[in-house]
């Protein structure tokens, strides 16, 4: 058992249908659901393992991978579609060299698509951590990059 | 229903009211024993009052419900629900397995679809062959989730599960790696559900013929559907027809018979040694040489050892040629090793010594109670049942050392010490008798000697209990309150309480926890010991003991032997003969000079191996007659060539008393011959009258008109199915249930138990516990698994589970070599850290013959008891 893990699931003891909160708490605590933690979260729900990852998988919000230090969002909502969202997605993808979902190997940055940010009217939006930066170019992203490490 | 007025029963769905009906609705994720699902949208049906169009699978049918299954509305749905199916299935139906036998084709032909509608797309992924007896591709799943609802509703498991969303969903194993790396068992169910190609058999070929028989491997008896082209079994499926199994398998019964069946080691011709090798001879050559050899040791100098997985035909054959031909009593069967305290126990406490409730009823019990039984390991299609109390809400209640997936399922788990159950049991009587939730009125009506037995309870106070067993009162306590006020509960057991010294304590204090309860002779009741092997049940029937004749009849009772004497015209003897450990002791001492072992491997399996061995090569003479040179067939003098339950005709009786037909599926391979035969060859050498059989069948009669549990039974009336004995007349549909008119012995009688502690204990010098413990891979000696390239794959070698602790403590990693050392002998075996095995215990299997687990335990039996010490020696765990 992951020992961050038991506060977390003394809070639900008896509750077992609370996989969403415990799977958010979770990943809250530990950056990222690893195999493990799944594993334990699976015996305390009383159920395989499989399932709680069937059910994570479902949502966005879940990664199963441990995060960057920087996590950089690029919106892909309609406003910043048409506004060239998909164009600055591949820009950041080139410039860090990982694909959308991905994190890259000296776990400096990790890379996600988002469907919208609410902030249509900056768009194109990509937010880092939790800077939002809007109408961003690719220029602009490039050098934007430069400022985390 | 498409104003026609039909019947259903209150909780159908509008499916399966239509079924009923012969109204056919076109279905892709529905399945009668699978929870209603609603995933395809090809069920769905207008009904008045209802918006819009629900799935028939999902409604509850409701009195005065008016259905249309056929719509313009409906018509649409379906054909937009499959053409989307479609548009992403592939269409390579000629080079599926599938082809002509698949759902999506029969639905999209029913709808009358003849083009593609939407764009078409793929998904592209490699197929998952990482399991080496199934293929799972993808590309042509239609995400119906029958695979995942049959492996987590109906198996247990949960091994996979839609994984992702949107076009991206796809079924998965934990992670989306490959299946190999899952929790996954290899049962294959998923693969029989899958309604297109997406799940198929590995190295599957069309059969000529189908032929449906019972699998060789455990007690549970599942019906198989062997299919056979050009005289080799090509494939093997579980019979959807057998009430036993109902359509599933284990991985063994699945795809563990056709490689040892047809293996290019089976043993083709009779071997005969000379000096240090074999020579092969005629069967003619062989058989007069066993024949004159065995002729010459009459009586006490000579044993056999029938075998629990040949058919009851051969056992009857095999105890009767001990008895006239070789005129001794010497002859017993592995049943030995775990099922004869049962046999004893429950005779002298119901009369009886079988389990006393079919397998189909444990699901229907409000309580279960589970001793030393790591039932989805041993078996596994019995633990479907078990899963299915479970899930209806079943009290369960475990009582095992180790954490077996039953613990994860169990409501409580009692984590015993080794050697305690009697003494746990019989707590948790005291706490039903203190608490006043004894079953008064059947103690009274239908039992004796319960006095003395609640006298004996004085002895288990409940701090010694916790003491002895490591169970705290509370859980005890607990324990008793569930069984005592649950009913109909269950106990259901396995070799974890019967292959102990004092084996027959715990059957004891089991059968008295039942009868305590009012719980015998009731459905989803009862005590119901779980047999290891095919027939072990049928081979005690049989007569294949040194104490009984067939049917139960005592050797020493004059009456017994005179209906025996008369019917096979000989002279019996009346003192019991010698059991399989003291026949290895006496061959030893050179006191038993010859024997003739039938499909058993004693040297693998029996406690203390190296004893063993050591009396066999003192053997005068010794004929081993099996499949493969197995490490006893290497010591022989003469080895014949068996066939096997593929190649002949009989019965097998599965642990629930059923007596199910073996049919002959293949001509036998090479030159063998079914063990009847060679038996009934002998005896006509011997000159011994009564063994002119010209088939099982025959000898089906003989068993009938001497054992009355059998009378009705023949193998023209099995045809239709399995019988469960008692069945006294050719009229009789067998009885499932025992004592529901009364005990068969009168009265249920109580006995009391008496502490005794385990003669194996640990200490300074050997401070660990030993038990052995079966994998689900493998069976036995392994002489069949170990050839099955699959499971070989899946389980290669054995290994020590040890707890961390006590891997810390001796110094050692996972994967490292170890030595262990009991006080009888040692060995080296890879150590495996598991969480399983709790602190000062170890286990391990007994399947690889070349880590022979047995050279670690005691072959040491009470006198009274007569079963040998398996599940505890002290051993300690040596770094290399």
């Amino acid at each position: 058992m992951v020992e961050a893990l038991k506060e977390i699931f003394s809070a639900y003891e008896g509750e077992k249908g609370a996989v969403i909160p415990i799977l958010q708490k979770v990943q809250a605590k530990l950056g990222f659901l690893s195999p493990e933690a799944i594993g334990d979260i699976a015996s305390f729900l009383d159920t395989s393992s499989n399932e709680i990852f069937g059910v994570a998988t479902f949502y966005s919000q879940f990664r199963f991978t441990r995060p960057g230090r920087h996590t950089v969002h690029v919106c892909l909502g309609t406003a910043c579609h048409v506004k060239g969202g998909g164009t600055i997605l591949e820009t950041v993808e080139k410039e860090i060299g990982v694909e959308a979902g991905g994190t890259t190997g000296d776990y400096k940055f990790s890379l996600e698509r988002v469907a919208c940010f609410g902030s249509c009217a900056l768009a194109p939006v990509v937010v880092i951590d939790k800077d939002v930066f809007g109408r961003v170019t690719t220029s602009k992203i490039k050098e934007t990059l430069k400022n985390y490490d | 229903m498409d104003g026609k007025e039909i019947k259903a029963a209150p909780g159908d769905t509008v499916l399966k009211a239509s079924k009923k009906a012969g109204i056919y609705i076109p279905t892709l994720c529905a399945d009668k024993e699978l929870e209603p699902y609603g995933g395809c949208r090809l069920c769905v049906v207008e009904i008045e009052g209802v918006r819009g169009q629900p799935t028939a699978c999902t409604t509850p049918v409701a009195e005065g419900m008016k259905v249309l299954t056929q719509t313009p509305a409906v018509e649409k749905i379906r054909r937009t629900a499959i053409e989307l199916i479609m548009s992403d299935h592939p269409a390579d139906c000629l080079i599926c397995v599938k082809n002509q036998r698949c759902d999506l084709q029969s639905a999209a032909a029913y709808l009358g679809i003849n083009q593609y509608k939407f764009k078409r797309t793929s998904r592209a992924v490699n197929p998952d062959t990482s399991n080496p007896f199934f293929v799972r591709d993808l590309n042509k799943c239609i995400l119906c989730a029958k695979c995942v609802r049959v492996c987590d509703e109906i198996r247990g498991v949960g091994a996979i599960d839609v994984a992702f969303r949107g076009f991206g969903s796809v079924i998965a194993a934990f992670g989306n790696q490959p299946i190999i790396s899952s929790n996954c068992i290899s049962c294959g169910s998923c693969v029989s559900k899958c309604p297109v190609g997406a799940l198929y058999l590995k190295n599957e070929k069309r059969p000529d013929t189908e032929i449906v028989t019972v699998c060789t491997y455990c007690g549970v008896g599942c019906g198989l559907s062997i299919g056979v082209r050009g005289g080799q079994i090509a494939r093997v499926l579980p019979d959807p027809n057998s009430e036993v199994n109902k359509g599933h398998l284990c991985v063994k019964g699945h795809f563990g018979v056709t490689e040892f069946v047809h293996h290019s080691e089976r043993l083709t011709s009779p071997l005969i040694r000379v000096g240090n090798n074999f020579i092969k001879s005629t069967w003619n050559e062989a058989l007069e040489l066993v024949a004159m050899k065995l002729g010459k040791y009459k009586g006490p100098e000579v044993g056999v050892i029938s075998s629990s997985k040949a058919t009851n035909e051969e056992n009857y054959l095999a105890q009767k040629f001990a008895r006239v031909a070789l005129n001794t009593n010497n002859v017993d069967q592995c049943a030995r090793l775990c099922a004869t305290p049962t046999l004893e126990a429950l005779t002298a406490a119901f009369g009886c010594g079988a389990m006393t409730n079919p397998i189909g009823d444990i699901s229907g019990a409000g309580c279960v109670l589970a001793l030393g039984t790591n039932t989805t390991v041993s078996h596994p299609v019995l633990a479907m049942e078990i899963w299915r109390g479970v899930r209806r809400g079943s009290k369960f209640i475990v009582v095992n050392p180790k954490e077996t997936e039953l613990a994860r399922w169990a409501s409580l788990w009692l984590q015993n010490r080794p050697g305690s159950d009697a003494a746990l049991l019989m707590g948790i009587a005291k706490v039903i008798v203190g608490e006043g939730l004894e079953d008064k009125e059947f103690i009274k009506g239908k039992c004796e000697n319960y006095e003395a037995f609640k006298t004996s309870l004085n002895e288990y106070d409940l701090d010694f209990v916790e003491n002895v067993s490591g169970i705290s009162k509370e859980k005890i306590t607990q324990a008793a309150r569930i069984y005592g006020t649950v009913k109909p509960a269950s106990i259901i057991y396995g070799s974890g309480i019967t292959q102990h010294i004092y084996a027959r304590d715990n059957v004891e204090a089991a059968a008295n926890l039942a009868m305590l309860t009012g719980n015998v002779g009731k459905p989803s009741s009862g005590v119901n010991p779980l047999f290891g092997q095919n027939n072990v049940q049928g081979a005690c029937d049989m007569g294949a003991l040194p104490d009984m004749l067939p049917g139960y009849q005592n050797i020493n009772k004059d009456e017994a032997r005179e209906i025996f004497d008369a019917a096979w015209e000989c002279q019996l003897e009346g003192t019991p003969g010698l059991t399989v450990t003291e026949m290895m002791k006496e061959a030893g001492e050179k006191k038993l000079k010859a024997m003739y072992i039938i499909g058993e491997n004693p040297v693998i399996s029996e406690p203390d191996s190296q004893h063993v061995i050591e009396a066999l090569k003192k053997l005068e003479f010794l004929v081993v007659q099996d499949l493969f040179l197995t490490d006893t067939a290497r010591l022989a003098h003469v080895v014949l060539p068996a066939a096997s339950f593929a190649e002949k005709d009989g019965t097998f009786t599965n642990t629930e008393r059923r007596v199910q037909l073996v049919r002959k599926v293949i001509e036998p391979v090479g030159d063998s011959h079914p063990d009847w035969w060679i038996l009934c060859q002998l005896a006509r050498r011997m000159e011994t009258k009564g063994f002119e059989f010209a088939n099982p069948s025959q000898i089906m009669e003989e068993i009938a008109g001497l054992i009355g549990e059998y009378a009705g039974i023949s193998h023209s009336r099995l045809g239709s199915g399995g019988i469960q004995w008692p069945c006294p007349d050719k009229e009789h549909k067998g009885t499932p249930i025992l004592h529901e008119n009364g005990f068969i012995r009168g009265k249920g009688r109580f006995t009391p138990v008496e502490y005794r502690e385990p003669r194996e204990k640990p200490d300074a010098e050997y401070p660990l516990i030993l038990t052995t413990e079966r994998n689900r891979y493998h069976y036995q000696t392994g002489t069949m698994t170990r050839r099955v390239t699959g499971m070989d794959m899946l389980k290669h070698e054995e290994y020590l589970s040890i707890s961390k602790t006590d891997a810390e403590r001796a110094g050692i990693a996972g994967g490292e070599v170890v030595k262990v050392v009991s006080r009888r002998g040692e060995l080296k075996v890879k150590a495996k850290i598991s969480d399983d095995t709790p602190e000062g215990i170890v286990a391990m299997s007994f399947h690889f013959p070349g880590t022979p687990t047995n050279v670690l335990t005691d072959s040491f039996t009470e006198p009274s008891m007569r079963t040998p010490e398996l599940k505890l020696t002290a051993v300690k765990v040596v770094k290399l």
